[in-house]
């Protein structure tokens, strides 16, 4: 079987500017809705309670919601969670009382009105530890970056380093984007998601970088554009079936994975459709843009072959 | 061109075998078990332990698969569920003859099943976190300034009771937070002051200055004594809860610091919360009583005759009733600190008390009182009372040091010290995150994430197989010789799976692929090329494996940094993420080769290679290189 016959080469280059131009829309977007609207961090970043209950019968929420705001508690969410009969209940950390209070008093409230229910899971975070996620989230993604970036750099050259991470952060603030936009809740593993889709995106660029580099050594007639349009034309066929079968795993988290894994694969699934995107039309474009030249990269391997420490002397890439 | 050395088909044997077998366990699955613990800090469970299990198990007619000593629990593997609480009410029958003072806890447990022979490879399932398994997960913070406080306070009143006697007057003494204050009247009394600082309190360091005509001096404790202050706290916490969770008859709680002030607890298997969270908040006591001499106790003691009134009777630790008053002496709280030592005199093992000020000042009256009585030390823990020993008074006793000796080995010593330390907290701690799953909800999160992996699998390995025909077979052994992999590793690690850790491993297992993609593509374009079926198979693996390399160091880059700041879930995902890449660069380019060199490396004349369509821009069709 043979999905891509493609007899020239792909133009990639010439439209760069519409992608870039609707890229840079989308990324302005998703910048504004992530001010305007902000991320629903989930309980374990802004400290709380969530109880999630299990029913016989399907769940009257509207009922449970007036019984739980009637035990006093402000802003409190209850919804169907899965299916009909399973309901979760989020209460807001409040000073003075302890977790188990809260919960117990909602699960004593929830039980007199309807004795089969039976708890299935609380979760209770308090405000300090939400903060030192939150921090150290911060902190992974921006070590994540940075070593990214200084690995790039000396592997290739500074130009691919910050046109692949400026790619890259492209695809996580748009997932973020989605995520305010849509108001689904941002956990812990969906920041794992996060910041597994910039490794992941990252490996992209890196692919179509490697076959730019390629080309410039073997190509030594074509212009730049040329040799960026050969490159993604000849690794198109392995981007689209790559990520077609790492959604196809995500495609079964998202649909046997049940609740727990859902935003975490619906943000791999955007993770990785933003990937081929912004590693063809974004990585590449930039990096034509702040000048690649043949020089760049000749010159660069050249010392590396005469490193006898390096574990990749001699290796053709 | 195409061919492996020995060595390199060795190295790949190897490493599928070492898979195999540390994967294995994890089909065993677990199998139910009895496990029998120590109840208290002054019980121990050894080889004598074992006997006595084996016999009542004999007794009852049940055949255990396996008994063993496993640090410091008994294991009992049994066949059934059914024997599983036979095996329990029997062990239970013979080691805890009154339930209201367990001696012992024994609990039901899930072990691995695997065979002898597996064990003896140290070859374990994985450990299934909570979220797998159900249970409760709790962390506490330990408020380190209200020991520090509290440290304060007990220094202030030994300095007080300290300067009286040694005759030095102070124009008072207050504790501000965790600095004390004094104010002299004149330099002299200051200086003398400093000196017995310098002398007796190692752990203060002062700041004095003029405060218009009289001097201050602020003593605060320094930092070094500050940690060690906060660790001691720390450890002291984690014995008391080890002490109360003890209770619970959990099968294997964990117990860990995490950080410098919070103790993380687990207790896989507990439903019910209440209950858990209101023994973690217990505090055990211990109390410093009179034993009570008179003819009518010592008759009850003997249980002759009944207890007098204003009076109890408890057991000691050998056995011995004792009759005590029932008025209290000493509460644990005037106790600072418990270590255990030897007497100076006769080189007996002893355990050394440091008292508060005011216990110190009532310890020194009632045993001037009563010397060549004896007095009680009674630790009260889940609400019953215990003698821990009940020594004669000799001498009278000063200064907030005390030592309790006679007829103690150097283990009991140190028991006893553990118990006096652990009775109670050293500081108040507060739960800060708590995390309740239900039994159901983890049997489901195993179903899906099971569920998750295998689908995705399947629907991979198809694809590549009708897209690539036999290097997409090959590519899909791969893959599941790199599941093989991680797994086996992971076992070997001891890792606990989550549910995070399992999207890990789906997410490892796509993206894994890419690599034989990147070489199956590189193949195929070669022969579009025009490149002889060997020469494409050799160009298309060697130009391949730089760009497998670049892209999974910086994947991997991203895993590192998961695994250094993360925590919870998000390490548990970094983790798998992690080593699945590296078993992946393992698997997708160096076995896979082997596969490939195993299949067309002796052809000599290799006119085709099946890797399905090769198309080539220069002819109107497509021409296939498929078999």
């Amino acid at each position: 079987m043979e999905f891509f016959k493609i007899r020239r080469d792909i133009p990639f280059m010439e439209n760069a500017l519409i992608f870039n131009v609707i890229s840079f829309l989308t990324f302005a977007a998703a910048v504004f809705f992530l001010f305007h609207r902000g991320l629903h961090l989930s309980v374990e970043f802004t400290g709380g309670t969530v109880m999630e209950v299990a029913y016989t019968q399907p769940a009257d929420v509207e009922r449970l919601r007036n019984t739980v705001s009637g035990l006093g508690f402000a802003d409190v969410q209850v919804q169907n969670f899965g299916t009909s009969r399973d309901v979760m209940i989020r209460l807001p950390a409040q000073k003075g009382v302890s977790s188990a209070q809260q919960s117990e008093k909602v699960l004593a409230a929830l039980k007199a009105q309807d004795p089969s229910v039976t708890l299935r899971r609380t979760e209770f975070v308090g405000p300090q530890v939400g903060e030192e996620l939150a921090t150290d989230g911060l902190k992974a993604l921006a070590m994540v970056v940075a070593g990214i970036m200084i690995y790039l750099a000396f592997r290739f050259e500074w130009k691919f380093a910050v046109a692949a991470i400026i790619a890259n952060l492209h695809d996580v603030v748009i997932i973020l984007g989605f995520f305010a936009f849509f108001q689904w809740e941002f956990s812990l593993a969906v920041l794992a998601a996060v910041l597994a889709v910039l490794g992941y995106s990252v490996n992209e660029s890196v692919v179509i970088f490697d076959r730019i580099r390629e080309n410039f050594r073997r190509y030594r007639k074509m212009t730049t554009i040329q040799i960026i349009d050969n490159a993604i034309t000849s690794t198109i066929s392995r981007t689209i079936i790559t990520h077609g079968a790492t959604q196809m795993m995500v495609l079964s988290m998202l649909l046997f994975g049940g609740a727990t894994l859902h935003y975490f694969a619906l943000a791999l699934t955007i993770g990785i459709l933003f990937g081929i995107y912004s590693s063809v039309f974004v990585a590449a474009a930039i990096a034509m843009w702040l000048g690649v030249k043949r020089e760049d990269l000749t010159k660069s391997t050249a010392r590396k072959d005469e490193d006898p420490n390096d574990p990749n002397a001699g290796a053709t890439v | 061109m195409n061919r492996y050395p020995v060595w390199k088909y060795a190295i790949i044997l190897v490493a599928l075998l070492v898979g195999a077998i540390y994967t294995l366990p994890n089909f065993f699955g677990e199998a139910p078990a009895v496990q029998v613990s120590s109840g208290k800090a002054t019980v121990k469970v050894d080889a004598g332990t074992q006997a006595r299990v084996e016999q009542a198990l004999a007794a009852a007619g049940i055949k255990p698969e396996l008994v063993a000593l496993d640090g410091a629990s008994i294991k009992v593997r049994v066949d059934s569920t059914d024997t599983q609480l036979k095996a329990k009410d029997a062990i239970q029958k013979a080691l805890v003859p009154d339930p209201n003072d367990p001696p012992y806890v024994v609990a039901l447990n899930l072990l691995s099943g695997s065979p002898k022979w597996l064990s003896a490879l140290r070859a374990a399932p994985m450990y299934l976190g909570l979220d797998l398994r159900g249970g409760v997960h709790f962390m506490l913070q330990v408020d380190m300034q209200a020991a520090l406080s509290k440290k304060a306070e007990s220094l202030a009143g030994d300095l007080r009771s300290m300067l009286r006697e040694k005759n030095i007057r102070h124009g008072g003494i207050n504790r501000n937070g965790q600095s004390i204050e004094m104010r002299f009247r004149d330099t002299q009394t200051l200086e003398a002051t400093k000196a017995v600082l310098a002398d007796q309190f190692a752990d203060l360091q002062e700041v004095d200055a003029p405060d218009g005509s009289e001097y201050k001096l602020t003593a605060t404790i320094k930092p070094e004594a500050a940690r060690r202050i906060q660790d001691q706290a720390l450890k002291q916490n984690m014995v008391t809860l080890h002490n109360r969770i003890n209770e619970l008859g959990v099968a294997e709680p964990v117990i860990q610091q995490q950080g410098l002030d919070r103790i993380v607890v687990q207790l896989p298997g507990v439903q019910d919360t209440a209950k858990a969270k209101d023994i973690l908040g217990r505090t055990a006591t211990l109390e410093v009583r009179m034993v009570d001499e008179s003819s009518d106790a010592r008759a009850a003691e003997m249980g002759a005759g009944p207890v007098p009134f204003g009076t109890e009777k408890f057991l000691e630790r050998g056995g011995q009733p004792v009759v005590v008053k029932k008025q209290v002496i000493l509460t644990g709280d005037n106790l600072t600190d418990a270590q255990p030592g030897f007497d100076n005199q006769t080189q007996e093992a002893a355990v050394h008390l440091t008292l508060d000020a005011k216990g110190a000042r009532i310890f020194k009256d009632i045993t001037r009182e009563n010397v060549g009585k004896r007095m009680a030390i009674v630790l009260f823990e889940k609400g019953k009372g215990e003698v821990v020993t009940a020594p004669v008074i000799r001498s009278e006793i000063g200064g907030g040091r005390v030592q309790i000796s006679g007829r103690m080995s150097t283990s009991e010593a140190n028991d006893t010290a553990l118990l006096l330390r652990a009775g109670s907290l050293a500081a108040p701690m507060e739960i800060i995150e708590e995390l309740t799953i239900g039994p159901t909800l983890g049997a489901d999160n195993i179903t899906k994430g099971f569920h998750s992996v295998a689908w995705g699998f399947a629907a991979i390995c198809a694809f590549m197989a009708v897209y690539y025909m036999l290097f997409g077979l090959f590519s899909g052994v791969a893959l599941a010789v790199n599941l093989l992999l991680l797994v086996a590793v992971l076992s070997m690690l001891q890792a606990t799976l989550t549910l995070p850790g399992m999207a890990a491993m789906a997410l490892a297992l796509g993206m894994a692929i890419d690599s034989n993609v990147l070489i199956n593509e590189r193949v195929r374009e070669e022969l579009r090329n025009g490149s002889s079926p060997q020469a494409a198979i050799n160009a298309g693996y060697d130009r391949a494996w730089g760009t497998i390399f670049d892209s999974n160091i910086t994947t991997l880059i991203a895993g590192l940094a998961l695994l250094a700041f993360g925590s919870g879930p998000v390490r548990g995902f970094a983790v798998v993420h992690c080593i699945g890449i590296l078993t992946s660069m393992f698997s997708a380019v160096f076995f896979s080769r082997g596969l490939v060199n195993l299949w067309y490396g002796r052809k000599k004349k290799l006119k085709t290679v099946s890797i399905g369509t090769v198309w080539r821009p220069d002819a109107d069709h497509a021409i296939t290189k498929a078999e």
